[in-house]
Parts: structure tokens; C-alpha cells; sequence
């Protein structure tokens, strides 16, 4: 049974609420912290609803709803979502209110908004879905885990659509703590020399992508999602080309079936060594494309990875905004997006155009 | 009753109504007139207190005090008490 | 792909408990968790009462072996989860492909809250210390790393049915042969962002709660946790599991974000698909686990959608929440082991504090507790807030 990937839906630094080519006209920043390009929002949501959905909630309905908008699907048989952070300006504003009433007077809105299925449930409130939904909130890992839960469902046969997607929100606060735990660049680099930037740390960033998958192949479809792993601490180097070279075999193929390599270089030059040796030691000659430095760094940028290389398949090119290394074929048959978050949690997506 | 109104239209973020808009005896939680639901009373409750210093210790009394602006200023002037 | 899922063990920490067997005490001595809030500083102190474990940090940090300043959340967690270990008989973990599935909603906020009363004073202030295992998914890691958990870690969190989809999935990874062995379920501790959250819901009561009584006001808040270990068909031949997983639904009510709707749909919705999974009409299910948080909404959507399945053959049912009290990411995961020992030894357990039957049904909660039952199937149900209703099945070992 194949896995398809009827349609994508982002929000994300870039342009990507719309259609047209691919990353295009990619906006280019000088600064450690991007923010969402977020379209009208009132597109997707009711006045009445939109007052009390923060930034990261919105994004999750938007994304999701383009997603479904892109596969001509109005009902999903289930939601599953993956957040690291959950709804962190609601947690903030709570916090706040918490401590700085002395726990008196505090408003309800705020708490409900900011438990991490908010997002989830709202989604599955607007489209009016009874079906199956669920939350992961696991750190580098919470898009990769919705993903393999949608595809161990829809292979069970338990469901024909499901939404899956992986989003993450910047707020003040976050961004302020975030930032001294040394996670980020000391000065502001251009984005477009990010991913070359000779020192440690990267830049923030943030984004929801929602992808609507299914059973069957639809007109607009042009990718099978063929297979999901995580590899959680590897101890060296060598456990993540081994990781990688049986999940190839699981999937039935080598590095040399490879079109194209997605990683997620995000320009800390500590944590980039990991992708220099696995394309130096498994994808010498290939190509490969990059997305951080068009996203961000946050726990779930791999859905970004993910909606850009689904892109990519479409076009039967990379664009040139995310080009990193060499000249991808002619045709794109496969893509591998190889990422990690914070050297700890390693994940492996491959797409396969059909 | 206008002061009122510009408090509810900020304690429930309500961005698009202008407080002129919202009829005295308009009914505030169906759908053909304001449209609020069960978040919404409580944070009223919140408002009461905040503004008025009222509590309101059953919220199931909540029905019948904010059904319009003009009920719940009736209850707010029978019972404010001063602020210390 | 592995077809059947067994439950080869399970531990519990809670308010009426620190062990599985001490929990069982409690109900066997109909001894409620409720009281003063002891460990937790709140002003609300001596406005409501709440089940907590009944030990501090120090203590839980010897018992789970981790250091004290680690978040209470995953002391909790450390401690329930080497129980179920330990009980499943599987010996060294090293052994197997194991996955670790945890469903939690507070994360490390207990200590979060503390560092943003000094960060709000001072952005530079407050020490990050207490904030490095802020996320819900640093818990998880935080128990699987000292369990030598490695090949496949995760975290759910769905409020409170957050447990019970810790299973299902756990279920899912087993089937799909990722791995072998899951050990499933939750954890929360109580933190005053909860506990004010809870409060400005208006649906906490200043008494001990009364679920399913007509009367309740509310629900008591607890903490602990709750795993049980799910095994593969292989592996169940070479242990004496509890009992079979052999059904569960999660379906959403999409009615509101924290109201369930009058009729229950999500509720029925997940009962019913937990039925059909396991192969089984409704009659046959011999005791419910109830959600029966002690609030006026939940109870009665709750009872309401039962008794729309299961009319005119009600099983026995009760809310172990009456004991200890609403334990949130960990109620799906702590119910679920009350539930497999259910079926394993017959338990039926009580509904403190009931007297009254809700108007609304015709059924009323058992009120004691009694062992020695022939319960072929038991059903343990969470439903939580963004609609997100779960059910469990238990069945005999056969």
C-alpha cells in the first residue's frame, strides 16, 4: 500500500501561503530571528473564532486548511499534529497573569489556549471532524512522530485521509530564554550566507507545514511519502550512516537511487559536521538542497524540509534559493530529507515522485 | 452602560464590534445576537470582579445576569460594593 | 506484523499510593486521597482539596534514584514506570526493542513556574537550570535515558486522554514491528499554572469530589503516574501477562474546546470504535473505568452517551477519581493499570462518596470494592479537553 501526499499547506517565513513557483522570490533576512509571513488569516476563520487564537493556532488552521484546499478534501478522516512547544504565548500570558496577580483574577482563555492539542482541536473544531486526533509533543521528533503515526493508520486501514502537519511558534519570551541557552548566532548573519557562517549557533525560526495524506493518488498528486524514521542520540557518526543505510534497504533502495539530499544544515557549525560526513561518507557526488536558511531553526522545521522537497518533486527542480551543493538530475525521483534538531534527534524522510 | 460595553468588546478581545453596535437589550450569548459561549461568561465573571468587584461563586448563575448589557448593569449597580 | 497486543505488567504512583499494591490497599480500605494541599505553595492552599502523592521531592528522588531538583513531573514518571518494568518479569531492557510512550500535559512547569516569577522581575534573572526540562518531551527523555530507553521515545499530550493515547500508539509501533516492548502511559504532576488554569474553568470542587452523584460540584485535582507494559504475541507467550489490549477508539467531539457536547458524541463515538475494534457488543463489557472527573458537564455527557450504547445491559462502573482525584496526562495511563488488574483479578472498583443517582440516568456507579469477578472485558474511558475523547478495552488472556 502506497502512502500519498495529496496535498501540502505552509506558513512560514517565506511566501509560502501562496501558490506559484517555488520559492521564487525567496525573502531574504539579516537577523537571529525570523517570523512568519502570514497571510489573512480571516480566509480560514470565522471573526468570531479568531479572537482568541494566537499566532501558532492560526498557522496550524491555516496550513492545514490549504493542505486540505490543494487534495480537494473537505472532511479528514483524522488530525494528528505534532508541536514541540505547543502555544507558548498563551502559556506566557497565563504565567504572567499567574504570577505577577498573585494567582487572583485570572482569565480562562489564555489556559485553554495554551495546552499543546489546542491546535489540534481546533482544527478538528472548524472542519467539524469526529474522527481520530492526537497531539506529539516530542521535542525533534513531534512532526516525524504524527507522520509515522498517519502512516501506521492509513496502512491498518482505519482511515483513507489524514491530516498530518508539525508547526512551532517564537514568542518574546521564548525567544529571550531560548537565546541564553546560546542556541543562536552572537550578531545577525545574512540568511543566504547562513548555512556557510563559520561559528557556532543559528537562527530562529518558525512555521507550520500540514500535509494531506492518503491512500490513493489524486490528479494533483506527485508524491508517495514512502518512509519515516528517527534516531534518537546515536552515540557516533557511524550509528547514523548505518541508521541510514538500513533505512534505504527498508525502503528498497541505495544511495545511488538518491535524486536528491535534503538535510538540515541550519549553519552552527558544530551541529552542520554530522551532514559534511554522512554526504561524504553515503552522498559524495549527489546533489543537495537546504532549508534552514530559508525557515529557521525550531524543533519541527522538518515539515518545511518535507513541503519544499514535495515542491521540488513538482517542479522537477530545486530552486535556486535552495540550492546547497552540485546539480540535481533531470528527472527527481527520489528525495531523501535527512535532518536533525539540536544533534540529539536524527530523522529520515523519503518522498518518491509517482 | 457604554463603559460597559467598551470592557466586555476588550475582556473578550471581541476586535471587530464597535461597542455602539451592541443593542442594550440585545441577548449576548445566541447566536442571532452576540453569539458568546460558555469561555465567554466565565470571563465576565473575571471582568465583574476585576472592574466591580463582584464574585460570582456559582457560574451557573451566569446565564441570567449577563443575558444582555443592560441585565448585568442592573447587577453590577444592585451589587458593587466599594473598593477598599 | 504482530496481531495481538498483551499487557505483560503496569506500576502506578498516586495520591492513595506510592505502588501499585498500596493503591489496591487504599481501595480495599476505601481510602480516598483527598486533603489539604501539603506539598504544592499556592494561595489557594486551603481552598481546594487535592489528591497528591504523599511524599516530597527528596523522598520521590531517592525512591525514582534521579537527582531532587528534577522536575516532580519526572520523578513521577521514573518511579511508576521501573515498576511496571519490574513486574512485567522481561528481565534486562537491553534485550529488547523498546519504546518508551508518554503522555503528559504540564512538562516541567512546576518548575517554570518558579523560574518566571524571577524572569519576570529580570529578563537575565531566574536560573535556566529549571527551565532545561520545561518541555513535555524532556520529561519523557529524562525516564527513558535512565531506563536505557533508546529505540523509539515519544510524547503525547492530548490532556486528558493524553495516557490512553500513549497505548494506543505504543499499540500501533508494536504492530508495525518497530519494536517489541512499550511501556505506555502518563504522568503529571500538580503545578499551580494547572491548578489556577483548573480554577478559572470554575469547575473545582472546595469539597472532595462526588462524580456521578447529582449533587457534584466539581472535580479534585491529583497527580502521579501510570504505565503499563504492552508486548508483542512473541513475547506474551514467554510471560503470564495481566491481560490482552484488544481494543481502543479516540474519535473527537468537535463541539467545543473544553465543553463535551450534551449528547456525548465524542464519548460514544470512542466507546463504541473501542467495541468494534475488540470484536464485542456492548453486554459484554463487565466494568467500566469511567472518566467521571465530578463535573457537571463531563458526568452527564459521559453517562449519557453509556447509556445510549449500552442500554438496556449496564456493566458495573465507577470513577477511581473519586480517589485520586483528576491526575490529567496520567489518568489514561494509571486508569489503564487499574483496568488490565481488573480483568486480571476481578476487581471492581468503588465510587467514593456517591448518594445520589443522576437524574439523568438510569444507572448508578458500584460503591464498593469487590474482588473475584468474572470480568472477561473492561473498559476504561478518558475523555479530555480539545474534544479529544479515548477508550480502552481489557480482555482475558485467551
Amino acid at each position: 500500500m502506497n502512502i500519498y501526499i495529496n496535498g501540502t499547506g505552509c506558513i512560514s517565513p517565506q511566501e509560502t501561503a501562496q501558490g506559484g513557483p517555488l520559492l521564487a522570490a525567496p525573502r531574504e533576512y539579516e537577523q537571529v530571528r525570523l517570523a512568519t509571513v502570514d497571510p489573512d488569516y480571516k480566509q480560514w476563520i470565522d471573526v468570531k473564532q479568531i479572537r482568541r487564537m494566537s499566532r501558532v493556532v492560526k498557522m496550524g488552521v491555516a496550513a492545514a486548511n490549504l493542505s486540505l484546499e490543494a487534495a480537494g478534501i473537505t472532511a479528514p478522516d483524522a488530525i494528528i499534529t505534532g508541536t514541540a512547544y505547543g502555544c507558548l504565548d498563551d502559556t506566557g500570558v497565563f504565567l504572567t497573569k499567574m504570577v505577577n496577580q498573585q494567582e487572583e483574577m485570572l482569565t480562562p482563555t489564555a489556559f485553554i489556549q495554551s495546552t499543546h492539542n489546542t491546535v489540534g482541536g481546533q482544527i478538528a473544531l472548524l472542519l467539524g471532524c469526529n474522527g481520530y486526533n492526537n497531539t506529539f509533543v516530542h521535542r525533534g521528533f513531534s512532526f516525524e512522530n504524527a507522520l509515522l503515526d498517519a502512516i501506521m493508520i492509513l496502512k491498518e486501514g482505519s482511515a483513507q485521509h489524514i491530516l498530518a502537519g508539525g508547526l512551532d511558534e517564537i514568542t518574546n519570551h521564548s525567544h529571550q530564554l531560548l537565546s541564553r541557552f546560546g542556541l543562536y548566532k552572537k550578531e545577525p548573519v545574512k540568511t543566504m550566507e547562513l548555512l556557510k557562517s563559520p561559528s557556532r549557533g543559528t537562527i530562529a525560526g518558525e512555521g507550520a507545514a500540514f500535509f494531506s495524506l492518503g491512500i490513493t493518488k489524486q490528479p494533483g498528486t506527485v508524491a508517495e511519502l514512502s518512509g519515516v524514521s528517527t534516531l534518537y542520540k546515536p552515540l557516533w557518526e557511524g550509528e547514523v550512516i548505518g541508521h541510514i543505510m538500513k533505512f534505504l534497504e527498508d525502503n528498497n533502495c541505495t544511495p545511488a537511487d538518491i535524486d536528491l539530499l535534503v538535510t538540515g544544515r541550519n549553519g552552527d557549525i558544530d551541529h552542520d559536521e554530522i551532514y559534511e560526513e554522512i554526504a561524504a561518507a553515503l552522498f559524495p557526488e549527489h546533489a543537495e538542497a537546504s532549508f534552514k536558511h530559508l525557515c529557521g531553526e525550531y524543533p519541527t522545521a522538518a515539515a518545511f524540509g518535507v513541503w519544499m522537497a514535495n515542491g521540488i518533486i513538482a517542479e522537477q527542480q530545486v530552486p535556486e534559493a535552495a540550492v546547497f551543493f552540485g546539480k540535481a538530475p533531470e528527472k527527481i525521483n527520489k528525495v531523501l530529507i535527512y535532518n536533525h534538531h539540536q544533534g540529539t534527534h536524527h530523522s529520515l524522510v523519503l518522498l518518491t515522485a509517482c | 452602560m457604554a463603559d460597559l460595553k467598551a470592557q466586555i468588546i476588550e475582556q473578550l478581545n471581541l476586535q471587530e464590534v464597535a461597542p455602539e453596535s451592541i443593542g442594550d437589550d440585545q441577548p449576548l450569548f445566541t447566536k442571532e445576537g452576540l453569539g458568546l459561549d460558555s469561555i465567554d461568561a466565565l470571563e465576565l465573571i473575571v471582568l465583574l470582579q476585576q472592574h466591580y468587584n463582584i464574585r460570582i461563586a456559582n457560574p451557573e448563575e451566569g446565564p441570567k445576569i449577563f443575558h444582555s448589557v443592560r441585565t448585568m448593569a442592573v447587577y453590577i449597580t444592585e451589587n458593587q460594593t466599594v473598593k477598599a | 506484523m504482530s496481531e495481538k497486543v498483551w499487557i505483560a505488567g503496569g506500576g502506578v504512583i498516586s495520591g492513595i499510593g506510592l505502588d501499585v499494591p498500596a493503591c489496591i490497599q487504599s481501595f480495599r480500605d476505601m481510602q480516598p486521597g483527598m486533603a489539604a494541599m501539603q506539598y504544592l505553595p499556592s494561595v489557594h492552599r486551603n481552598t481546594f482539596p487535592v489528591a497528591e502523592v504523599k511524599a516530597d521531592n527528596a523522598t520521590l528522588a531517592d525512591m525514582a534514584r534521579l537527582p531532587e531538583n528534577i522536575s516532580r513531573t519526572a520523578l513521577l514518571s521514573m518511579i511508576a514506570a521501573r515498576e511496571a518494568w519490574q513486574s512485567s518479569g522481561l528481565g534486562d531492557i537491553s534485550q529488547y526493542r523498546v519504546g518508551f510512550v508518554s503522555g503528559n500535559t504540564v512538562g516541567g512547569m512546576d518548575k517554570t513556574e518558579d523560574f518566571f516569577a524571577d524572569y519576570l522581575a529580570n529578563p537575565r534573572g531566574g536560573r535556566l537550570h529549571q527551565l532545561v526540562h520545561h518541555e513535555c518531551g524532556s520529561i519523557t527523555e529524562l525516564v527513558a535515558d535512565q531506563l536505557g530507553i533508546r529505540h523509539h521515545v515519544s510524547t503525547i499530550s492530548t490532556a486528558c486522554s493524553s495516557g490512553a493515547n500513549a497505548l494506543m500508539y505504543g499499540s500501533r509501533l508494536i504492530r508495525n514491528n518497530i519494536v517489541d516492548v512499550v511501556i505506555a502511559g502518563g504522568t503529571d504532576a500538580l503545578t499551580r499554572f494547572t491548578l489556577n488554569g483548573f480554577n478559572t474553568l470554575m469547575i473545582l470542587d472546595q469539597q472532595p469530589c462526588r462524580p456521578f452523584d447529582d449533587t457534584r460540584t466539581g472535580l479534585n485535582l491529583g497527580e502521579g503516574a501510570g504505565y503499563v507494559v504492552l508486548v508483542s504475541d512473541s513475547l506474551a507467550a514467554r510471560l503470564q501477562p495481566w491481560c490482552r489490549f484488544s481494543g481502543f477508539a479516540n474519535a473527537n467531539d468537535a463541539y467545543h474546546q473544553t465543553a463535551s457536547s450534551p449528547d456525548g458524541t465524542g464519548n460514544y463515538l470512542a466507546m463504541k470504535g473501542a467495541l468494534d475494534m475488540s470484536g464485542l457488543q456492548p453486554q459484554q463489557i463487565g466494568y467500566i473505568n469511567l472518566h467521571g472527573t465530578g463535573t457537571q458537564n463531563n458526568d452527564v455527557s459521559e453517562g449519557i452517551a453509556i447509556n445510549r450504547l449500552f442500554a438496556p445491559h449496564f456493566p458495573a462502573m465507577s470513577s477511581t477519581k473519586s480517589f485520586t482525584g483528576h491526575t490529567l496526562g496520567a489518568s489514561g495511563g494509571i486508569e489503564a493499570v487499574f483496568a488490565a488488574l481488573s480483568v486480571k483479578e476481578g476487581i471492581i472498583y468503588p465510587n467514593a462518596r456517591f448518594e445520589h443517582q443522576m437524574k439523568e440516568l438510569p444507572f448508578a456507579p458500584a460503591t464498593g470494592f469487590s474482588v473475584g469477578h468474572d470480568l472477561q472485558h473492561v473498559m476504561s474511558n478518558s475523555f479530555g479537553f480539545g474534544g479529544n475523547c479515548s477508550s480502552l478495552v481489557f480482555s482475558k488472556s485467551y
